[in-house]
Order: C-alpha cells, then structure tokens, then sequence
C-alpha cells in the first residue's frame, strides 16, 4: 500500500485557557489516502474543526498550539513548517470549504476576483487568465451563466450558489485534500443534495481526497468510505462507514445513531421514544483526564471507565473502538 | 387516521394571506407585494401536531407567525374555539395570546439575558394571568420540574445554561400559561443531535400529559416524520400538499414532496443514490412577480405546458390526502 498522503501521529493541540491548557484534541492519529474521503462526527465541542484548523495552520494565534504529535502531509511534517510554506500549502495543496456561506466570502469583492485571487497567489498567472479560469470553475460548480455572473457579488447570490462559489474557491488550484468543514449545514435539503453530487463529482474529477465534518450521519453513509467519530477530543471509535453504521461498538457512536429520527421509507403507526444520550459534553477542565470522558453520559459505566482511560482495540477490518466495555450488547 | 370531527378541532385557518410590500421600479414606482403565505387553510386537532415543511422562503414560518398574531395577516381567518383570533382585540386578545405560545429556534436570543430562569418563565404568567404571587412561584416550580431542570437553577441566568437547557427554559416558559395550542418554529435545529432527541422526546411526553397541540413547523423532514400526525408542504406561500402523516410519507404525490423526500440522505443509502434521486435543479421564480400557473413548473421533472397555464388546485386524493398538481394521481 502507498503511503498516505496525509498522516496525523498522536497529534494533541491545547488550548490556552483560565484553568491552563487543555487538549482540544488528545492524541489523535489518522490517515488519508489520495482519493479517499474521511468522515468526522461527533458533537459540537468534540474537537472536530479542530482537527481541521491543525492540518490548516490555523489554530487561533496565541491561544491554540501543537503540543505534540505530527501533521505529515506528503512526509513533510506541518507542524513543524515555516508560516511562509503554510501560505504556499493552503489553498494550493490543501484548501478549505467553511460552514457559513453567508460570512466566508468577502462582500465587497466580486465573486471572480475572490476565485482569481487564489490563482494569481499560487499559481503566478496573469489578470486575463485567471478571470478566464474562474469562469471555467464556475461553470464547473454549475452556476448556470457563469460568463454573465462572473462580476456578482456575494449578496446577489443564493446560499447554496455561495457554497458553491467557495467550492470553486477551494477547488482553482486543484488541491489533493479538501477539508469540508459542515459544508451544508446552513442549506436546505434539496440544496444539500446538489453540493454533495457536486464534491461527489469534482472530487472524482480532481482525484482530491476530502475530510468531510459533520454531525449528520447520513451524509456519512452517503460521503465517506471510512469515519471517525470524536468525543471530547478523542477518537473514540473508526473505521469503515458501513462497519461502523451497522455495527458500532462505542455507546456514544450507536447513541450517535440511534438519537437521529431518521427517515423511514415504509412508515408505521408506530412510534416509539427516541434514544436519547443523556447530558452534554463536559467542559474543556474535563479534558485531558486519564478516564473515559464519556462515562458521566454512558449507561455502562463502572469504576474502571472513571479511572483509565480505554485503549484502541483494532480489529482485523480496520474497525477500532477506545472503550472498556466495546461491543457490549444492551 | 378519520377525519376529525367538528368539535375536536382546535384550529381552523382558512384563507390565511400575508404579503410584504416592496419597492419596485424606483423612487415613483408604484407599491408591489410580495404575497410570503398566500391563500392557505388548515385545520389542526386537540392534542394533534401539525407540521408545516418546506424550503427557506416557502412562507412556513410566517404561516405560524400569522397564526399566533406575530405578522399581521392580510387576510384569512384563523378560527379557535369558535372566535376568529385575527379579529379579538384588547383583553379578549390577552386572554387569547395566553392559550397561544411560542417555542423559537434559537435558545440563545429568545431568552432575555438580564433575567434570571425564573423571571423568564414568569413573564407571561405576569402579563396575560391574575394569578397571586404564590400561585406563580408554584407554577413555576411545578414547570422547571416538568421540563427537568432542577430548582435551584431557577436563580441562574441564561448564560449559565447550555444550549439545550436554555431550550428547556423557553419550552417552560411556552407552557406558563396552560396554553392549548404551542407554535413550535424549529425548536431543535439549533441544537446538537444528541440533545435534540432529548428536547422532541421532552416535547412528546408533554403534549401526552397535557393534551397540546403543536403547529411544528421544521425543514428537517425526518424530525417531521418523527413528530406530526399532519403534514402540510408549502412552496413558495402555498400549501402544494396536506396529508396525514402515513399517506404523506408513505405515498408522496407531488413532485416537490417526492423531491425533498429524495433529498434527504439517509444512512439506509450508502454510496452515491443519484438514480433515485429526484434532481430540482431550475430557480424558483421571483415571489414578486408570480408567473401564470403552477409556482413549481420551473423547477418539476413533470411539467408540461398546461402547468404554465394554469395553477393547479388543491384536490382530494383521499379524505385525508390533498395535493395541488395537475399529474396528481389517487392510488
């Protein structure tokens, strides 16, 4: 097997906070493959877009910082790379797709110069081409009259034809991994669709291999070849999505599940009470703690889970659990 | 699901109409209107939830805004226990808005972060209630029970609650004055997945327990499934299907309910379902300037030239089963 494009070892990132620092994200490793996509989930607060901002180089300035562990990106470890290689990295080897459509492009520049920007940055061509170029990338994220729309600006456009203007963005230099932070959380549903045939497509395309985050377990299903669910910070549990949907062995990736009303295609009278997992995340204070961070919300929790924090069982398929009692059954 | 009858009907909405005036063709131009809900009745049971779905835009939460007099309607009647709520004014419309609450979607700005729990819950109780200072608190005690939140919480401000918890206030605070009728407009949607089920579950046994009606109005179709026992789909201001909740979900006729179905992924599709899925792919028309016929012919798989003609009525496929699309076919 090739080498992975992006590899993550033991990665812990603190913040700085008035109870000192605390590991937003506690000794994470994953990998990602060229053309492969990887899901995370879990909820807010679990260090999700963390994770992002990490392999990004954007941790907020003074407060967030690698304590340890790597980002290697091709072998070359970005944690310990110079702000100037960042620049020439982000955008161009790995971009980014924000949750907020309406707030991550800038109002008073017209689409084309936000996509021509990027070009001129990385790839040092002239005004003409790159203009020439954005129309060719929003053609290509389906803006129907891209020539005509080229010199919009963001507030003459729908949510879901921003989303797919930061896409074009994210997408000019044809980067090798895209982080989609959320990419569809502020759309509605039919617009939803669109997007992910669109990053289905052009990821195809592009052979770009994508990090999706998000909450929504369907979108999963449907995305990613293999996920990664977190919980305060820590893998708890990954692997391949079917192996994971079908059978999860973590209380909090099948509460994940479980909790969801999801659609059912032959629908009965019957309807019973959701599962619900009790409480909410602890607090950043909590982090860090040798236990497991999610027995105060977890039915089967004992002394041991209070005490030690579970260690990574991997099965032979690639499915890994950190949990005392994995695979327990009800 | 029969038919209710007549007395078992909380809510009748007939004919209910908003529209916004905007300002077209410059400084002279004359007044036109953007009809937000246009034209649209419907009825809701004692106990029952009805829910309203639809893309942003489609006129859902205005409906519910209308119907609890927090838009002004510009025309329509929304008829409960006999009176026109639209027309009460004064202290039959105090009365009224007492039997009338709302839950909002978002915890964080509909509760005002100056007052403490308590306060919060017991605004209406001092605005549309004449009960004593002792009858109050017990209330209020009585509530933050029913909506598990413990009473020494009841002296914390907004602020020191999560997300959830503050949902919880808000849903205590909609129930202060024994309401019959609660306007739920998208109460879970901005919160976590885990505590969303908490919040519908929490939502569900109380409607159990003290016979309310919800108008639950949501764009998260499998909340919807999970929650009503009507559906009403709106696009663009009008309702383009009303069905009870199996039928609905079960058989959906109109082609912009088969498309938002199809929308939604679903951890039953793995991999790419683009064949089943019904692509919408046009632009909606302008709202102001509605052309001729059916709102959704631009954008429908099916459409051919009598949809640009002619706007297709709400019909009957079933006694509970109405949809507005000349293809609609009963089963």
């Amino acid at each position: 097997m090739a080498a992975p494009l992006l590899e993550l070892e033991n990665l812990r990132v603190e913040l700085t906070t008035k109870d000192g620092a605390a590991p937003v994200i506690d000794d994470l490793s994953f990998s990602l493959s060229a053309g492969e996509t990887v899901s995370f989930v879990g909820e807010s607060g679990c260090g999700k877009s963390m994770t992002a901002l990490a392999i990004m180089g954007l941790l907020p300035a003074g407060i967030g910082r690698v304590a340890s562990g790597s980002i290697r990106f091709n072998g070359e470890d970005l944690t310990t790379a110079s702000d100037a290689r960042m620049r020439e990295i982000r955008g161009n080897d790995i971009s980014m797709i924000f949750q907020e459509p309406m707030t991550s492009l800038n109002p008073v520049f017209t689409i084309g110069e936000q996509i021509a920007e990027v070009l001129r940055e990385h790839r040092n061509v002239s005004d003409a081409e790159a203009k020439s170029r954005a129309i060719e990338l929003l053609d290509a994220v389906r803006i129907p009259n891209a020539k005509g729309r080229v010199n919009d600006y963001p507030h003459q456009m729908s949510g879901g034809q921003r989303q797919r203007v930061m896409i074009a963005i994210a997408l000019a230099c044809e980067p090798k991994i895209l982080i989609a932070d959320e990419p569809t959380t502020a759309l509605d549903v039919t617009v939803q669709a669109q997007i992910f045939e669109l990053m289905r497509d052009l990821g195809r395309e592009f052979g770009t291999s994508m990090i999706l985050i998000t909450h929504d377990m369907g979108a999963v299903a449907e995305m990613a070849e293999r996920m990664l669910v977190m919980y305060a910070g820590r893998k708890v549990e990954a692997g391949p999505v079917d192996q994971v949907i079908d059978h999860p062995q973590h209380p909090y990736t099948r509460g994940l599940i479980s909790c969801v009303p999801h659609l059912l295609t032959e629908l009965t009278d019957e309807r019973p009470p959701l599962a619900e997992i009790g409480g909410i995340v602890p607090s950043l204070k909590e982090f860090g703690r040798n236990a497991c961070l999610y027995a105060a919300r977890c039915e089967w929790a004992d002394a041991k889970c209070n005490s030690e924090r579970p260690q990574h069982d991997v099965a032979k398929n690639g499915h890994e659990t950190a949990c005392w009692h994995a695979g327990r059954r009800s | 699901m029969t038919v209710p009858s007549k007395d078992d009907l909380l809510l009748e909405v007939k004919n209910l109409g908003v529209r916004f005036a905007v300002k077209r063709n410059g400084f002279f131009g004359g007044k036109s209107f953007l009809h937000a809900v246009d034209d649209i009745s419907f009825d809701l049971a004692r106990g029952k939830t009805l829910a309203i779905v639809g893309e942003s835009g489609s006129g859902k939460t205005t409906a519910a805004l209308a119907v609890g007099r927090l838009v002004a309607a510009h025309k329509g009647e929304v008829q409960m226990d006999g009176k026109d709520f639209l027309a009460l004014s004064d202290e039959d419309l105090r009365i009224a808005r007492g039997k009338v609450q709302f839950i909002f979607q978002d915890p964080y700005s509909s509760l005002n972060p100056r007052l403490r729990a308590k306060a919060v819950v017991r605004e209406p109780l001092d605005s549309l209630t004449e009960k004593t200072e002792d009858e109050k608190q017990e209330i209020i005690d009585q509530l933050f029970a029913a909506v598990g939140l413990r009473k020494e919480q009841q002296e914390l401000f907004p602020h020191q609650f999560s997300g959830g918890q503050r949902q919880r206030i808000g849903i205590a605070r909609a129930l202060a004055t024994e309401p019959e009728l609660i306007i739920c407009d998208e109460p879970v949607s901005a919160l976590d997945v885990a505590v969303q089920a908490q919040i519908l579950n929490l939502l569900r046994r109380l409607q159990e327990e003290r016979g309310l009606s919800f108008l639950f109005i949501s764009h998260d179709l499998g909340v919807v499934q999970h929650m009503c026992d009507t559906v009403a789909v709106m696009y663009m201001g009008r309702i383009v299907e009303y069905a009870d909740r199996k039928s609905l979900f079960n058989s959906p006729k109109h082609p912009y309910t088969k498309a938002l179905l199809s929308a939604v992924p679903s951890v039953k599709k793995r991999g790419a379902p683009t064949t089943e899925r019904i692509a919408i792919d046009g632009d909606p028309p302008d709202p102001v300037d509605l052309p001729p016929g059916c709102r959704f012919a631009s954008r429908c798989p099916l459409a051919d030239v009598s949809c640009q003609k002619s706007e297709p009525e709400l019909t009957a496929m079933s006694d509970t089963h109405t949809v507005a699309c000349h293809f609609a076919q009963a089963d």
